[in-house]
């Protein structure tokens, strides 16, 4: 117990000594708490339009005004030629072609029936995809209005009809910033344990003091021990930075307990730091352990469910992401945040991360040797 | 009990077939309170040796113990009593002179208080430094501070790999000082190097070429042992001098030493040596009978 006081003494010496590393462990929070959901955002805005308007009608102008205004979109183009509209998705200065047929007043009036174009440039799959679902809602929209325009409808609408009525649950507004900050919390946690920690080891690789270490009688528990207390208490410490700018500069407080949430991050950095401690014992330089982390961290985030809904992931991405320990976190967090989930409910995450914990740690100091 | 007894140590670096063969065998012995001397150019096998004693690297074949127990077995033992300085310095540069040593202390349990008498000497150099981080001492005083970590849980037996590598030579006289006063305190002292010149200083010395060990034994009988005869020339063309002493079959070695070249010759066959380099160099040849030195006698020996 002595020795794990002195080796802990003076991990922490060292942490406080460089102001660099313990600045960018307190920034790092707040600025991508601050920054990244603003920018983390799925909602398409500013899909650029041009509309073709070979009719030049009452109607299509009334058409043309409601798409503007319906915020999504920026008409960049109003022609009367299809090829040049075409010129400018080729030169990327428009996303989308709604091409509008020279009859389209006189055949919705008459034939009660008209087609419309649309064009998408399918570079940015997302935004073609969401912009031309957007222009098709507004347009049953616009079609729906001109009927109720038209035709006094009967008491008794002659066909039946569905109308569907949808309520959001756990997040009625469909604020973006309540499902992405608890998951950017995740990737915070993620990156303090396995990074700092597999890299401050490797630094004691690099400059040979782990061979110091390695000739003295200290054990190699403490010394594990040694390095993970320290990032343990840091990485709880950033997750009440970021909690408490979650709540300040987002408004978002859990609906769950707080103590949920601590109690799950305690093992799941756990987890990570074992991680970090498996990464230094394979890697031999920084520049390597930065290597690795980096290639496991890309994967952790983009399968983590983070951006992407891991429910929509074909079949074995799904597999992959069962081993992500980020997932189960990102998973967590929103269930505590937004659901109120209580201990109960994340039972089968708890135990799923203690034995991550248990595997990775275990793994972790197997793997490393006091001599070679 | 010996202090260090290694017995046909073998270890070779990576695979089968292209491996690289660090130690081929290599066997000495080291009385207690002995400094024990490894010689050597770079690339000899000294720090394999030094890792392997230390535990910290485990030998492919052969035995070695250091007081009497094995670096194998009873690794949990030596590393109770074995102090190490590796050839890199490897102290904490962030923390300071006084917090490295400390820190050291408190690993074995042990303090600063306790072990000060031992350390004293060597101490006193860097104290007025010690509330300044190790990584911005200067080249001497890390290594002051090395041997000071090395030492301050009193070791029995004390593992110095290339100490004096890249310290001016005041320093390393300073040094090997200290060293003969730590051996009074009854500690046993390996110490390895590539100078030749210091193993003079040692009470022993082995001495290694690629893995193998070509003499152990004391400086002055390794210098009583050299036969043969050796002389120093020098002349205006030196460079020409060396080729030509090189060619000449009388001249067994030939290489610069200081403002000479020597030359060692198995008997004396100075006249016959003269009258053929009188040819190139007719006016300014000078020679010299030199007795051999240590370097000499290594020279000699690792032809």
């Amino acid at each position: 117990m002595r020795t794990l006081k002195f080796l802990l003494q003076k991990e922490f010496r060292q942490i406080f000594r460089d102001p660099s590393i313990l600045r960018l462990i307190f920034m790092m929070p707040v600025i991508q708490l601050l920054i990244l959901p603003w920018a983390a955002d799925y909602e398409i805005k500013n899909v650029r339009l041009t509309v073709v308007d070979q009719d030049r009608s009452e109607y299509s102008r009334q058409l043309v005004n409601k798409i503007t205004a319906s915020g999504y979109f920026q008409l960049t183009g109003y022609s009367g030629s299809y090829k040049q509209s075409l010129n400018e998705i080729n030169a990327d200065e428009a996303d989308l072609v709604l091409q509008i047929p020279p009859s389209f007043e006189k055949d919705l009036v008459k034939e009660n029936e008209v087609k419309l174009f649309m064009a998408l440039n399918a570079i940015n799959g997302v935004k073609a995809n969401l912009g031309g679902a957007y222009l098709r809602t507004i347009i049953s929209d616009y079609n729906s209005s001109v009927r109720a325009e038209w035709l006094q409808l009967p008491r008794f609408n002659p066909e039946p009809t569905i109308e569907i009525a949808s309520s959001n649950w756990f997040n009625p507004l469909m604020n973006y910033k309540y499902f992405m900050v608890p998951g950017i919390l995740v990737i915070l946690l993620t990156m303090i344990g396995a990074n700092l920690a597999a890299i401050n080891i490797v630094r004691e690789k690099e400059i040979g003091t782990i061979e110091q270490i390695n000739v003295t009688p200290v054990k190699k528990y403490h010394f594990i021990l040694g390095k993970l207390i320290p990032f343990w208490i840091i990485g709880m410490v950033v997750l009440t930075i970021g909690l408490l700018i979650s709540g300040l500069a987002y408004g978002i407080h859990p609906v769950g307990s707080y103590l949920t949430i601590y109690a799950f991050a305690a093992l799941y950095l756990l987890a990570v730091l074992g991680l970090g401690l498996l990464i230094s014992s394979f890697a031999t330089t920084q520049q390597q352990a930065m290597l690795i982390s980096f290639f496991v961290m890309m994967i952790f985030i983009l399968m983590g469910g983070l951006y992407t809904s891991i429910d929509s992931m074909p079949e074995w991405a799904q597999w992959i992401t069962r081993f992500n320990p980020v997932a189960y976190f990102i998973e967590v967090m929103r269930m505590v945040v937004l659901k109120g989930s209580g201990f109960a409910d994340i039972r089968n995450h708890l135990l799923i991360m203690a034995a991550f914990a248990v595997s990775l740690n275990g793994l972790a100091v197997w793997s490393y040797r006091k001599r070679v | 009990m010996l202090a260090v007894k290694a017995d046909n140590l073998v270890k070779n670096y990576g695979k089968k077939a292209s491996a690289v063969k660090a130690l081929k065998g290599i066997s000495f012995e080291v009385q207690p309170g002995e400094l024990f001397g490894i010689i050597g150019p770079d690339g000899s096998g000294k720090t394999s040796l030094f890792r392997i004693l230390t535990t910290l690297l485990l030998a492919d074949e052969g035995t070695a113990s250091v007081d009497g127990f094995d670096v194998v077995k009873d690794f949990k033992q030596i590393r109770e009593r074995v102090g190490y300085m590796p050839g890199k310095f490897s102290l904490y540069p962030d923390l300071s002179v006084a917090e490295n040593l400390e820190f050291f202390a408190t690993i074995f349990d042990t303090s600063i208080e306790e072990n000060y008498d031992l350390i004293r000497d060597i101490y006193v150099q860097i104290e007025p430094f010690r509330d300044r981080k190790a990584g911005k001492l200067s080249g001497g005083m890390k290594q002051k501070l090395a041997l000071s970590c090395a030492l301050i849980h009193r070791p029995s037996v004390l593992f110095l790999d290339e100490p004096t590598t890249g310290v001016d030579s005041v320093s390393r006289k300073e040094f090997w000082a200290m060293l003969k006063t730590l051996q009074t305190k009854g500690i046993s002292i390996l110490v390895s190097t590539p100078y030749m010149d210091e193993a003079a200083q040692c009470d022993k010395v082995a001495l290694l070429q690629d893995g193998n060990v070509l003499t152990i034994n004391t400086p002055a009988e390794i210098v009583k042992n050299f036969d043969g005869k050796i002389y120093g020339f020098r002349a205006a063309n030196m460079l020409h001098l060396l080729n030509e002493l090189k060619g000449l079959n009388e001249v067994q070695s030939a290489y610069p030493s200081g403002i000479y070249h020597n030359a060692v010759m198995a008997e004396d066959r100075l006249p016959s040596v003269l009258s053929k380099l009188k040819m190139d160099h007719p006016l300014d040849l000078e020679q010299v009978e030199l007795t051999p030195t240590i370097e000499d006698c290594f020279m000699a020996l690792m032809k």
